[in-house]
C-alpha cells in the first residue's frame, strides 16, 4: 500500500522534473505579478503607510503559485483519462484512497517545489524572509496549501470527462480564490463582503501563515490557519478517494 | 474447470442496453475469442469482467471470485491490454514496468528479474530506457503485453491487440500470445476484428451482436453451423452484411482539446 503511494508520487516527480517547459511557464505569472503589482502599486500602497509592497504581496504571491500548480496537478488526472493510463491505475489491486493519496502527495510535492522557485525569485527581486527560525514553519505552510488545492484538483477532476469545464474552473474557482484572499492587499480593516468571502475562501489561510512566518504576524493566527488548512486538506482527500472509489473507466 | 464464468451479464446505460443476458465459460489454459461488430458490446464486457465498470445484472466469477465483490482478488489475477494505448508517454520503458510492479506489490528481486526477462520477450531490451513517446505504435503494444504479463496473470485480457499494426508486428504478436498459453497456461481473452486471426489462434470463440451472443463454439463448429469455410464468413452469416456506426467518443473531442492546450 505505502509502496503502491510511494510509486505514484515518484510517477508525478519525474513527470515533472521532465516537462522543463511546464516548470518555466508556470513561473511567469507570478513573476508578473510580483514586478508589476509589487513596483506598480508599491510606491502608492508604501505612501499610504503599508510598508514595503513586495515585502507584503511575497507570500502571497507564493501561495498563488502554489494554488495554481496544485490544482494543476489535481486536474492531469483528466489527461491521464485521455491518454488511457488512469485505466492502468484503476484495474490494480490497491485500495482507490491509496491512488487519490499518491497523486495527491506527488502533486502538491511538486507545487511546493514550485512555491520555493517563486520564493527565491520574489528574494531577487528584494524579499526578505524576517526569521530563519521559521522558514521550516514556513515550509510546512507551503506543503499544505499544496496538499489542499491538489486535493480539491484532482477531486474535481476525477469527475470530469473532458477539458471543456477547464476555463470555468479557471475562472469562477482558481481566479477568485486568489483574488479574494488578501493575497494582493491586508485583510485588516478590508470592507465586510472582502472579509467574509476571505474568511470562507481557505486559501486565505494559507496566505496568512505564509505571511506570518515569513514576514510578520498573523492575521487568524498560526493555530487557526492550521486547523483550517488540515480540515481543508481532509476534507477533499476523503471526497477525492470517495469519488474515485466511484470512478468507472 | 472454467477459470471465467458469466452468467446472464447485463449492462445498461439509461434506455440503452449494451450488454443484454450474456452467458459464457472459458476453460483454464484456453484461447478464447470474444468476437463483434463495432458497438456490439465487446469491451463493455471486458470492462465489467475487470472491475472497470458494474453490471445492471447478472454473475460473474474470475478464477473463482467476484468482481463485484472482491475486486482486489479479482484484480490480481488478470493482465490486461487495453485497446487504446495506457502507457505513460513520459516515463521509460523500463518505468512503466517498473511502475505496474510496485503497484501490484511485486517483490524488489522478483521484479526487477522479470522485467528483464519481459523486455528480451518483447524485444525491447535495447529501448529499455528511452521514453515510450519514442516508441511506434507496435512498439507500445509489445510493451503494454510485457507489462500485462508482469505479475504472473492467470488470466490475460487482450482487447484488439493488433489493431492498427503491420502484419509483421501482428504476426509476431500472436506468437507470442500462442506461445504464452502453451508454455505457461495462461487463459486468454482476446477481441479482434482480424477473423483471420481469430480463427488461427482461437480454441474457441464467441460472437456477440447487439449485446446478445448470437452463437458459440469452436471456430470449425461456427464454419459448420453457418456452412461457411471460413470464420470470417461465418461471422458475417452471423452477423448480418450493414455496416455499424461507430460514434465519435468524448475521447476524440479530449484529443482536439488537449491539442489546443498544447499538451500532446
Amino acid at each position: 500500500m505505502l509502496n503502491a503511494i510511494y510509486i505514484l508520487w515518484l510517477r508525478q516527480l519525474k513527470r515533472y522534473f521532465r516537462s522543463k517547459s511546464r516548470m518555466i511557464g508556470s513561473l511567469g505569472q507570478p513573476i508578473l505579478f510580483l514586478v508589476a503589482l509589487g513596483f506598480g502599486l508599491g510606491p502608492i500602497y508604501e505612501r499610504a503607510g503599508g510598508g514595503n509592497y513586495v515585502q507584503f504581496i511575497a507570500p502571497g504571491i507564493i501561495s498563488m503559485s502554489i494554488m495554481f500548480t496544485a490544482v494543476f496537478s489535481g486536474i492531469e488526472v483528466i489527461w491521464d483519462r485521455q491518454f488511457g493510463f488512469l485505466k492502468e491505475t484503476l484495474v490494480a489491486p490497491v485500495p482507490r484512497y491509496a491512488i487519490m493519496l499518491g497523486r495527491t502527495f506527488g502533486g502538491a510535492t511538486v507545487a511546493t517545489i514550485q512555491g520555493v522557485i517563486v520564493a527565491l525569485l520574489a528574494m531577487v527581486a528584494g524579499f526578505r524572509p524576517q526569521s530563519l527560525i521559521l522558514l521550516p514553519v514556513a515550509l510546512g505552510f507551503m506543503f499544505l496549501i499544496a496538499l489542499l488545492f491538489t486535493a480539491m484538483g484532482t477531486a474535481i477532476a476525477s469527475r470530469m470527462q473532458d477539458m471543456q469545464a477547464f476555463p470555468l474552473i479557471m475562472n469562477f474557482l482558481v481566479m477568485p480564490l486568489f483574488f479574494l484572499s488578501g493575497a494582493l492587499f491586508p485583510l485588516q480593516g478590508a470592507t465586510k463582503g472582502i472579509a467574509i468571502a476571505a474568511t470562507i475562501n481557505p486559501l486565505s489561510y494559507g496566505v496568512d501563515a505564509l505571511r506570518g512566518a515569513l514576514v510578520n504576524g498573523t492575521h487568524y493566527g498560526f493555530g487557526t490557519d492550521l486547523l483550517v488548512l488540515t480540515l481543508g486538506a481532509a476534507f477533499f482527500l476523503g471526497v477525492g478517494s470517495w469519488l474515485f472509489s466511484k470512478t468507472e473507466a | 474447470m472454467p477459470i471465467i464464468e458469466v452468467h446472464d451479464l447485463t449492462k445498461r446505460f439509461g434506455e440503452f442496453t449494451a450488454v443484454d443476458k450474456v452467458s459464457f465459460s472459458v476453460g483454464k489454459g484456453e484461447i478464447f475469442a470474444f468476437l463483434g461488430p463495432n458497438g456490439a458490446g465487446k469491451t463493455t464486457t471486458i470492462k465489467m469482467l475487470t472491475t472497470l465498470l458494474a453490471p445492471t445484472e447478472g454473475s460473474i466469477r474470475m478464477d473463482g471470485a467476484d468482481p463485484t465483490a472482491d475486486q482486489d482478488a479479482v484484480r490480481r489475477s488478470f493482465g490486461i491490454v487495453f485497446q487504446d494505448p495506457s502507457l505513460d508517454d513520459e516515463l521509460t520503458a523500463w518505468e512503466n514496468l517498473e511502475f505496474h510492479g510496485v503497484l501490484y506489490g511485486v517483490e524488489k528481486k522478483l521484479r526487477r528479474a522479470r522485467i528483464d526477462e519481459l523486455l528480451k520477450l518483447v524485444e525491447l531490451d535495447d529501448r529499455r530506457n528511452d521514453l515510450i513517446k519514442t516508441f511506434s505504435g507496435g512498439m507500445k503494444r509489445r510493451l503494454e503485453i510485457a507489462r500485462g504479463l508482469l505479475h504472473h496473470p492467470k488470466i490475460f485480457f487482450l482487447d484488439e491487440p493488433t489493431l492498427g499494426l503491420d502484419p509483421q508486428t501482428r504476426n509476431h504478436i500472436w506468437d507470442y500470445i500462442t506461445n504464452l498459453s502453451l508454455k505457461e497456461g495462461i487463459t486468454i481473452f482476446f477481441t479482434t476484428h482480424y477473423m483471420q486471426e481469430a480463427e488461427r489462434a482461437a480454441h474457441r470463440v464467441a460472437v456477440i451482436d447487439h449485446g446478445k451472443i448470437v452463437a458459440q463454439g469452436t471456430p470449425d463448429e461456427l464454419k459448420a453451423q453457418t456452412a461457411t469455410s471460413s470464420l470470417e464468413d461465418a461471422f458475417l452469416a452471423l452477423t448480418g452484411k450493414g455496416i455499424r456506426a461507430e460514434e465519435a467518443s468524448g475521447q476524440d473531442r479530449m484529443r482536439t482539446m488537449s491539442k489546443a492546450w498544447g499538451r500532446k
